[in-house]
């Protein structure tokens, strides 16, 4: 029997919206990864050159996509039961934002 | 009319698939798969496809349906406009026209271990469960083994090493049941396994039976990475 295998897709992320949009969100680490090394240059006492400002900024942006996507997907890794009731997703997303303020919170009160 | 536009592969005539199209009468309550089996039974007996149940139930009909993958009896055509274009599921060798390949997908399924596993003694009572403990895995059961998630995962259809998500979907099935006393680990806490996942999520979008595999996959990413650390915990 001779089975017919297609070719693979190379352009396959280019097919669906959903997955342009996971592709573009998988990016965003590349922003991340960015914005850790200018943090750690800044830390050293550098100062940051002005010509840099619009590709930080485009950084900062991909930061909070990064951030927003990944705070959402969140109640899909943790799924709590509490005596059988599921708690809904909202709570678990709020939980987490609710760290991510928290968190963010006494960072700013040890930095400032 | 509406027009069917086919995928047909005949192996040892035709080198790679074509398109036939087929003219088929308009009802307003025929699916794809009453379209397919109109031209089978009155224009073109040779063409081949799969089906069995005709409501959601066997998993059989899966097809591409204007690029999506698709039920094919839970699918109506008179949700579409213009030619209806029907391909094999995307992502598996076509063995003839709408039929696709679905030993190794049959291998995964069982590479997991699907039976609750039990160590000792056989019980000599049937074993209880409350609501809660039959809720706590209920959605992962309800898979009809449609493959449809397969299709819609790039991971897949870029390595079909990998696992996938109805498999790890299955797995999960047991290991949240309160009765299984196995181990799945070793089969899922490999590269191809659930770390080859990278959350695209349209598994969960395609499935017909809100299973939501993208939820089992992260959850047991989530339960590995502290199996890792503190070995003796079971989430
Ligand atoms: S998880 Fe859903 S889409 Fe995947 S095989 Fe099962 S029923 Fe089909
Ligand atoms: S024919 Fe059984 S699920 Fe469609």
């Amino acid at each position: 029997m001779t089975y017919y295998t297609p070719p693979v897709d190379r352009l396959w992320w280019t097919r669906r919206r959903s997955y342009f949009v996971f592709v573009l969100r998988e990016f965003t680490s590349v922003g991340v990864a960015w914005s850790a090394l200018l943090l750690v240059y800044a830390a050293k006492g550098n100062e940051i050159p002005v010509w840099l400002v619009p590709i930080n900024l485009i950084a900062l942006a991909a930061c909070v996509f990064h951030a927003i996507t990944f705070l959402s997907l969140a109640p899909k890794a943790t799924v709590v039961r509490l005596d059988g009731w599921r708690v809904p997703d909202y709570m678990i997303v709020g939980g987490n934002y609710g760290l991510w303020l928290f968190a963010s919170l006494v960072l700013a009160w040890v930095v400032l | 009319m509406t027009v069917l536009e086919v995928s047909r592969y005949r192996p040892g005539i035709d080198a790679e698939p074509v398109f036939q199209r087929y003219e088929v009468p308009d009802n307003d309550d025929w699916a794809v798969l009453d379209g397919l089996n109109y031209v089978k039974d009155s224009v073109d007996g040779t063409l081949s496809f799969r089906w069995s149940c005709r409501m959601g139930i066997c998993g059989s009909c899966g097809m591409t349906v204007n690029g999506e993958p698709r039920l094919t009896c839970g699918t109506f055509l008179a949700d579409y406009d213009g030619v209806v274009r029907v391909e094999p599921l995307h992502g598996f060798p076509v063995i003839r026209d709408l039929v696709v390949d679905i030993e190794p997908f049959l291998e995964k399924l069982s590479s997991v271990s699907p039976w609750l596993i039990r160590s000792g003694e056989d019980p000599a009572s049937e074993f209880a469960q409350t609501p809660a403990q039959l809720e706590a895995y209920k959605q992962y059961s309800m898979c009809i083994n449609c493959m449809l998630c397969y299709s819609a995962c790039p991971v897949y259809v870029l390595d079909p090493d990998f696992l996938g998500p109805a498999a790890i979907a299955l797995a999960q099935r047991y290991n949240l049941d309160s009765r299984d006393e196995g181990d799945r680990f070793d089969v899922l806490s490999t590269d191809e396994g659930v770390w080859g996942c990278t959350f695209v999520g349209e598994c969960t979008s395609a499935c017909p039976k809100h299973v939501d595999p993208a939820e089992a996959i992260q959850r047991y990413k989530l339960t590995a990475a502290v199996r890792s650390v503190l070995p003796w915990v079971r989430l």
